[in-house]
């Protein structure tokens, strides 16, 4: 048993740091008040990380390379692509989430292509910048109610619909679309779909303004006749029950632990700022097996602190079974739903403890506050994963406890 | 505070109450009787038929095991002989602990049947290195962790009176001196290895383990030990106890030897644990030898407070894993309104919750112990991971209570009975070392 990281992580986690303290940081404010400016200083990080990728012997991590890692190679314990995604993101989202979030070519919807694309679709939109376009006005959380219809005509698809709460919506080179293919089929017959920018019908309504994660765009699309390539359709067209959209779902098992990975990164940025700020005022923060001897500012911040390493290390287990080829769908979960209260937790209460210095905007610490929020809701709401842990623990399905 | 009427009639009724002339009358039941005697015992003294350990004329040099080598790579998996332990461990849990916890718990007594049919499992054996008749060849807190998880799975209580021995065999492998070690290890190799505990808590509130009141003074002869220890696991039936006390200003720990020693005792039931038949014990000038004093130069007492903590975690795990487990089938078969309780989300999500920090104590008790077997620093993370499993593994006895309703609360079922050990965690330092 080891529950350290492993050194040969240590350089990714170090250029990740680097990036999120030379490059996030000090732009950080910037765009949170300039919402819906693109943050063109990424694009040159975007290139260098596409390179430090593309000649990764062990395959890289990011966005694009989930998924495609878990169960192969020699036999015995691996620690690969999903822990590395994990830790890299961790890093970065110390430094800024919404500019994490608009990382060039790292978005969710290149996830989804890395897990269920055929190798040709690999080679047409790898290296394609793609957003995720799921959530509709009508239905969140229940993504098995969407709206949107894909109609075959030909060789085509035309996809009708609205989408809304799509990240980089707007930047990035193409959508993945979830749609159904015939409404009365049920989730079976939702499919995902690649629509490239550009491509006539589809359309940007607006952006959101937001309470946090303001660097990164949030874009409401319709879909109006929008024609597309046949081939566009990820993985199987034919409509089973057996795949489809529990495939679908299955992204989220890799996808959950990185976004884990990013609430303990911007909750680490919080805690490290106030234990700072308070060992400053002069509170002693030794750690101490009897605790209630301690002023409550210092238990608290333990406290935190404590939480914070459950949810990092519920985390890398999550990441660390998917590496392994083991089925993680109730342990992602739990990393998610941990990680993504304690974010909240820690954040705020760390603007708590420092006062109006917290709450102010010469320190970070409010903008970390308000960015966490969103940990919790993407990516599967709290309660969303509540219940996936409590159907896999009990043995009830979805009709039953509902 | 002045009395009021009220407060006076009530006061007056219950030294009324109180009186021997009730029981001389014949007015108060043979139940109540008992009751009343009980709670009045003071310490007696009691001479305990300890032991003799004979100090060794050719003794060893002072043994360290080494620290284990961890792999290079993040591994959550147990190795074979973890494995092998846990599941042995497992099955003692389920066939013999479990279904004689509550009998113990209500006898405030560890069954001697129980004693017998775990002895043979040699547990004290793994915390002697070789050299002395072990078969320790590590560091290893990461299995007597995980052995402390599926004991106190089966019942805490229990699990508690039988690592005491484990643990002062560990503290004696682990800080004493060559003479010491020596002396005592191999009893605990033997047969029927020596009944030992570690005394360290205090009876007073916000109890800090790093500063005891019981002192000890060097004399000519060696120490005088003058203090009072509670909550002392099977502390009236110890042939060694390993006390807490400042010396010179700082925290130590010492091996005192019951046999031919007349002890100051008193029974220390509490809420819960009451299989481990804790006592209060008073060192009232207790003179000891000179080679009584635990370890030498190396000796780091905030380190031994720290593998204490380990092992605490790992009984809170055990027990809150136990609560988990039985909630699960229990709100599957309850039904209300017509289908099973576990199909409302408030219920269900209770569970996901109790998954949730069960998972949570685990991670970072094994990580921290992880550490303590790698020979890398763990105070912090000892400390973090007993903080959370204070805060977490009550709440998990009070909600796997809270999910059987009014089952929860009677004997029927072992729920209420973790929620009375659950509560320890957070209050007890000492009888568990890693």
């Amino acid at each position: 048993m080891n529950l350290e990281i492993p050194g040969k992580f240590a350089p990714i986690i170090h250029q990740a740091r680097q990036v999120a303290r030379e490059v996030f940081r000090p732009i950080s404010r910037k765009y949170d008040r300039a919402e819906h400016a693109y943050p063109k200083e990424l694009d040159l990080f975007a290139t260098i990380m596409d390179g430090m990728n593309d000649g990764a012997a062990d395959g890289g991590a990011g966005a694009g390379r989930l998924a495609r890692s878990g169960g192969e190679g020699a036999p015995g314990n691996r620690n690969g692509t999903n822990m590395k995604t994990v830790l890299g993101l961790t890093e970065l989202c110390w430094g800024d989430v919404g500019l994490a979030l608009s990382i060039p070519r790292q978005g969710l919807g290149n996830s989804a292509i890395a897990a269920v694309a055929s190798e040709t679709q690999l080679k047409r939109f790898g290296s394609t910048w793609a957003a995720m376009a799921i959530t509709e006005p009508g239905a969140g959380s229940d993504s098995a109610a969407i709206q949107t219809t894909a109609t075959q005509d030909g060789d085509h698809y035309i996809i009708n619909g609205e989408k809304i709460y799509v990240t980089a919506g707007e930047r990035a080179n193409a959508v993945v679309v979830w749609a159904t293919l015939d409404k009365s089929r049920g989730r079976a017959a939702i499919k995902s779909f690649v629509v490239e920018k550009g491509t006539p019908g589809m359309s940007v309504e607006r952006l959101e303004k937001k309470l946090g994660i303001r660097a990164s765009d949030t874009a409401a699309i319709r879909f109006d006749n929008c024609r597309i390539p046949k081939e566009n359709l990820l993985g199987d067209p034919d409509i089973s029950v057996d795949k489809g959209f529990a495939g679908a779902m299955q992204t989220f098992d890799n996808t959950r632990p990185v976004v884990a990975g990013m609430a303990i990164g911007v909750a680490r940025a919080a805690l490290e700022r106030t234990r700072d700020l308070l060992a400053i005022s002069g509170l002693n923060l030794d750690y101490r097996q009897q605790t209630w001897h301690l002023p409550a500012a210092a238990r608290e911040l333990h406290l935190l602190e404590a939480e914070l390493e459950a949810a990092r290390l519920l985390t890398l287990r999550a990441a660390w079974m998917a590496d392994n080829g083991q089925p993680n769908s109730r342990e992602a979960s739990m990393a998610k739903a941990k990680a993504g209260r304690v974010g909240s937790q820690v954040t705020l209460r760390c603007a708590e403890l420092c006062g109006s210095l917290g709450y102010g905007e010469t320190e970070l610490l409010e903008k970390w506050a308000r960015d966490s929020k969103i940990l919790d809701i993407f990516e599967g709401t709290q309660q969303i994963q509540l219940l996936i842990i409590a159907r896999r623990l009990l043995g009830k399905s979805s009709s039953e406890l509902k | 505070m002045p009395k009021d009427p009220i407060g006076l009639a009530l006061s007056i009724m219950n030294r009324i109450s109180g009186n021997p002339l009730l029981d001389r009358l014949g007015l108060r039941s043979p139940l109540e009787k008992t009751a009343y005697h009980g709670t009045r015992a003071g310490f007696r003294t009691i001479a305990l038929a300890g032991r003799e350990f004979n100090r060794a004329r050719n003794w060893l040099p002072q043994t360290r095991l080494p620290a284990r080598k961890q792999g290079e790579l993040f591994d959550l998996s147990l190795d074979d002989d973890q494995l092998m332990i846990t599941d042995s461990l497992h099955r003692l849990s389920r066939e013999v602990l479990r279904p004689n916890a509550c009998e113990a718990d209500e006898s405030g007594t560890f069954p001697a049947r129980i004693m017998a049919s775990t002895a043979e499992l040699g547990l004290t054996m793994y915390a002697v290195p070789g050299e002395f008749g072990g078969v320790a060849e590590q560091q290893s807190p990461v299995t007597s962790v995980l052995i402390a998880e599926q004991l106190a799975w089966g019942d805490m209580g229990l699990a508690l009176a039988l690592l005491a021995p484990f643990s002062v065999a560990q503290a004696i492998s682990q800080w004493g001196t060559g003479e010491q070690q020596s002396r005592y290890l191999p009893a605990f190799c033997e047969d029927h290895p020596p009944m030992a505990s570690i005394a360290l808590d205090e009876p007073t509130p916000l109890f800090d383990p790093m500063h005891p009141a019981t002192t000890a003074i060097a004399t000519a002869h060696g120490y005088r030990l003058n203090g009072e220890k509670a909550q002392v696991v099977m502390g009236g039936q110890c042939d060694l106890l390993l006390v807490a006390a400042v010396l010179d200003g700082k925290p130590r720990m010492f091996i005192v030897e019951t046999a031919g020693r007349n002890l100051l005792i008193t029974d220390d039931d509490g809420m819960g644990l009451r299989a481990t038949g804790a006592v209060k014990i008073c060192f009232d000038n207790t003179e000891l030898p000179a080679d009584a004093l635990l370890g030498g130069d190396d000796f780091d007492y905030q380190a031994f407070i720290d593998r204490a903590a380990l092992m605490r975690c790992g009984l809170a795990v055990g027990t809150a894993q136990a609560v988990l487990d039985y909630v699960i089938p229990y709100c599957n078969d309850r039904h209300a309104f017509g289908e099973p309780i576990s199909h409302r989300q408030s219920v269900a999500f209770m569970i996901s919750n109790l998954a949730i920090e069960i998972d949570s104590m685990r991670l970072l008790t094994w990580r921290a112990a992880s550490r303590a077997e790698a020979g890398l620093a763990f105070h912090r993370e000892a400390s973090l991971a007993r903080l959370l499993c204070n805060e977490k593994s009550m709440e998990v006895g009070s909600n796997g209570v809270q999910l059987l309703g009014g089952h929860g609360f009677v004997k029927e079922h072992p729920v209420e009975r973790w929620y009375r050990d659950l509560r320890s965690v957070a209050t007890h330092h000492g009888g568990v070392h890693a």
